[in-house]
């Protein structure tokens, strides 16, 4: 499919695409009928429980669990020797597996150990107090920068940077190296006239999603087995549970719940294959649900970093030259994800020299897991920062001085290739000329203004649909819905057949009943699943038109359709009254039988997105405090297909930035244990912190899609870091380098100032 | 004739070059070309990887044809949120 191409996309005319029709889940989450990973609930049930290290790294000597299993109530316990290694030396699934279950060391405070199934909740954790772990404790590392250091305690013997020229013959905590770029960055910065170099760094975080994970696993005496799972990918979930455990795939049937978001934490695994495990040793369905500490403790948050990023420009504003080096630790195993920051730093420039390195780091903290465009976020709070201060050396104004060296359609990427259609200037002018961007500031305010890019991606997507008796159509997908895809599924679905939108029904399917699909993320549900569905319908069009052409007994090809309808195609093919789509399903028995449609690919060319946000922050000199005032989202969607649901993912995009920029980070004591694993002492922003963001949906279409669509969910979390910490500088004078840019932070930065 | 460029920890796999000529029709032959060439990239191809192909990213549909002359780029896979 020639994707991101220049070819111009025909405009064309849209009956429901564009409109905000009701959401189909709505009732049931409002009225709490909705089930969501712990609602689920089986006859015979147990319940399970994790045991977790202490320790931040140590060795385990020995497990016994024979106390626990004696207690009453107890079924089963299971450790690493249940979950024997099946993963015939594929690296990243032995990770996923040692992450599940420790295995021979601990190398996180919070890394499980062993599990229980039992009869009760409090007989499980009874039981847990049971186990016996001896450890023999190790030094730990939790920074990056230290972890990096030659005499860093290292967390595997095995590790070798990948990456590097000659290749090193001693172990480390570098897992690898990455590099990117073109040009002569030492020729660009001679010519520049400025040169602004920092280094910053930024705290891990978490998704912060409200429902913790959740799952119900029955293994049949047969082998065969189910799992009810909160997940954004349940095909993920049935494919990597089978490989770890050793089932037939078709043998295990895995169904998603409603989700309580997951923003990328819920693109792996870490409960469901301790379930399955316990259910097949128990004979019993189990229940596992993980509370609010296990989640911050042992489940996805983000990569800490350091950055270091340097950019040279002319007296005219001209970027001359760019560099930067990128540390992140992704916690125990590898897998930082920085390669995604490297390739992302500059891309909303266009840039003649341009060096990016990328170190991929290892430390003693959970196994990282992806968040909304990961890895971007940091990177763009770094380069914005200095683009905001090469702006000012100019004195040209901000968004000026981005969109004079702004990529465009025909611009070669940082990271190499070259940009086809894409909207970045569209969203600076549209920032531009928000009433926001101009509006008066009072004391103690300040403006900023930053860019974002994600890549957005497609992958593989199945689609079935029916035509029913009475002309209602069941659209089957395999997506978990977390922004809203039943609703744009059902509203593709009946733009295509040209009928209302509540003629349509959207359901996830099981993995039993279709074929494989991807997960729910890289923002690629409503791009590559829209795809699909279109194809479904057009599909199921070439049947009905084939019924009608029977029906009225001419040719296939003379028939048409035509707004839910099968007309004769011009008045060679004969004069019939139209068949509508109620009218041929209700003869699909008699006609052939059933009529369904399906459509299955690969969908590449989802279409970049850049965005730009506007934010005014208020401080308060006293405390350090930085409150947001008034926010503006300006990015591009390609095609909103329900523009409230991308409204919604911009505000909620945005809002997880903010939260990012100025409160939430992982702190870990010198124990390497972490220190806030809870929503009280993590603050995620709530709805009273914040106003109401405002959004301008900018739409340059994907030619990628056939409606035009890019993926919009990801790219509105990378800008904020950014802007906010443009706007606290505005405010205070101070140039805040590390995030999160807290009270405290602030403060201690004004003072110093001051002093 | 492809003119490929490789990006991220495939440019030093390759003996220090980060561009090759490769005669290859699709991403698929190209990728299966490219690690006979060159052995120490192929661990890294076989574990996942992104190819642009003049702008388009491609992250599995492997048996796209590729243009002649077209900008062909080698990159890591991408990950989601």
């Amino acid at each position: 499919m020639p994707l991101d191409s220049k070819t111009e996309m025909p405009l064309r005319h849209f009956d429901l695409v564009g409109t905000r029709p009701l959401r189909p889940d709505g009732i049931d989450k409002v009225t709490g009928r909705a089930r969501f990973g712990a609602d689920i609930s089986a006859a015979g049930m147990l319940h399970g429980q994790i045991l977790r290290s202490p320790h931040a790294h140590a060795r385990i000597l020995r497990i016994d669990t024979s106390k626990a299993l004696a207690l009453d109530g107890v079924k089963a316990v299971i450790t690493s020797a249940d979950l024997p290694d099946r993963t015939n030396g594929n690296g990243d699934l032995f990770a996923v597996l040692t992450n599940v279950m420790a295995r021979g060391k601990a190398l996180y405070d919070g890394h499980a150990v062993a599990a229980v199934a039992a009869t009760s909740t409090s007989i499980a954790r009874k039981a847990l107090a049971l186990i016996k772990v001896e450890y023999e404790v190790l030094a730990h590392v939790t920074d990056v920068e230290a972890a990096m250091s030659p005499d860093a305690p290292v967390l595997h013997d095995d590790l070798y940077t990948e990456g590097v020229e000659p290749k090193p013959t001693k172990a480390s905590n570098i897992a690898k190296r990455h590099q990117f770029g073109h040009g002569d960055t030492a020729k660009g910065f001679k010519a520049a006239d400025f040169v602004i170099e920092r280094t910053f760094r930024t705290a891990a975080t978490h998704q912060g999603y409200i429902e913790p994970h959740a799952c119900l696993a029955n293994v049949r005496p047969d082998g065969a087995a189910e799992l009810w799972a909160c997940t954004q990918g349940h095909f993920m979930v049935r494919n990597t549970c089978a490989e770890l455990l050793g089932l037939d795939t078709s043998r295990l049937r895995v169904t998603a719940s409603e989700i309580g978001g997951g923003f990328g934490g819920k693109t792996t695994v870490f409960i469901e294959p301790v379930a399955l495990a316990l259910s097949r040793k128990a004979g019993r369905p189990v229940k596992l649900v993980l509370d609010r500490s296990e989640v911050f403790r042992a489940t996805g948050p983000t990569a800490s970093t350091c950055i270091r990023v340097k950019i040279g420009a002319k007296k005219n504003g001209k970027i001359t030259a760019a560099e930067a080096e990128l540390k992140y630790q992704g916690g125990a195993f590898p897998g930082s994800l920085v390669e995604l920051g490297a390739m992302s730093a500059f891309a909303c420039y266009a840039l003649e020299n341009v060096d990016i390195v990328g170190w991929d780091v290892v430390a003693n903290r959970p196994k990282l897991a992806a968040y909304r465009a990961p890895s971007a976020p940091m990177a763009a709070f770094a380069v914005e920062s200095v683009i905001q201060e090469l702006a000012e050396k100019t004195g040209i104004d901000p968004i000026e001085f981005r969109l004079m060296n702004a990529i465009e359609e025909g611009g070669k990427s940082s990271f190499g290739p070259t940009f086809g259609r894409i909207g970045l200037k569209q969203t600076l002018e549209a920032a531009r000329n928000h009433p926001h961007y101009n509006a008066p500031l009072a004391k103690n305010q300040g403006r900023g203004v930053a860019c974002g890019f994600w890549f957005n991606f497609g992958g593989n997507t199945s689609v079935s649909l029916t035509v029913n008796i009475d002309g209602t159509i069941g659209v089957a997908t395999g997506m978990p819905d977390i922004g809203g895809s039943r609703a744009s599924m059902c509203m593709m679905a009946a733009e295509e057949f040209g009928i209302p939108y509540d003629r349509v029904n959207t359901i996830i399917a099981d993995t039993s009943s279709l074929g494989f699909c991807d997960m729910t993320d890289g923002s690629r549900v409503t791009f590559s699943a829209g795809i699909a569905t279109i194809n479904a319908v057009r599909d199921a069009i070439g049947k009905l038109c084939a019924r009608a052409a029977a029906i009225w007994d001419i040719p296939k090809d003379a028939v048409e359709w035509e707004k839910g309808h099968c007309e004769p195609a011009g008045a060679n093919a004969g004069k019939f009254k139209p068949l509508s789509l109620r009218e041929i399903a209700a003869e699909a028995a008699n006609t052939g039988g059933p009529i369904a449609g399906h459509f299955e690919i690969n969908a590449d060319g989802a279409g970049v997105s850049f965005g730009t946000h506007i934010a005014d922050v208020e401080i308060d000199p006293e405390t350090g405090g930085a409150r947001v005032i008034r926010y503006t989202v300006c990015q591009d969607a390609g095609k909103a297909v329900h523009p409230s649901y991308v409204e919604g993912q911009f505000q909620g995009g945005a809002t997880q930035g903010i939260g990012w920029a100025l409160n939430e980070e992982y702190v870990y004591g010198a124990d390497g244990r972490l220190k806030n694993a809870g929503f009280l002492d993590y603050r995620v922003p709530v709805a009273s912190d914040l106003p109401m963001i405002d959004t301008v949906i900018v739409e340059v279409a994907n030619p990628g899609h056939p409606y035009g669509v890019r993926g919009v969910g990801e790219t509105p979390i990378v800008p904020p870091l950014g802007t906010i910490a443009n706007a606290i500088s505005a405010a205070s004078g101070v140039r805040m380098t590390e995030i999160p840019m807290s009270p405290p932070r602030l403060l201690k930065a004004m003072s110093e100032r001051k002093a | 004739m492809l003119h490929v460029k490789l990006g991220g920890p495939l440019m030093s796999q390759a003996g220090g070059a980060t561009e090759f000529d490769v005669e290859a029709s699709t991403i698929r032959e190209l990728l299966v070309k490219l690690g006979a060439l060159y052995p120490a990239l192929k661990p890294l191809l076989d574990r996942g990887v992104t190819v642009a192909v003049n702008g388009t990213v491609y992250r599995g549909a492997f048996l796209t044809p590729i243009p002649e002359g077209a900008e062909v780029y080698i990159l890591p896979p991408l990950v989601g949120g």
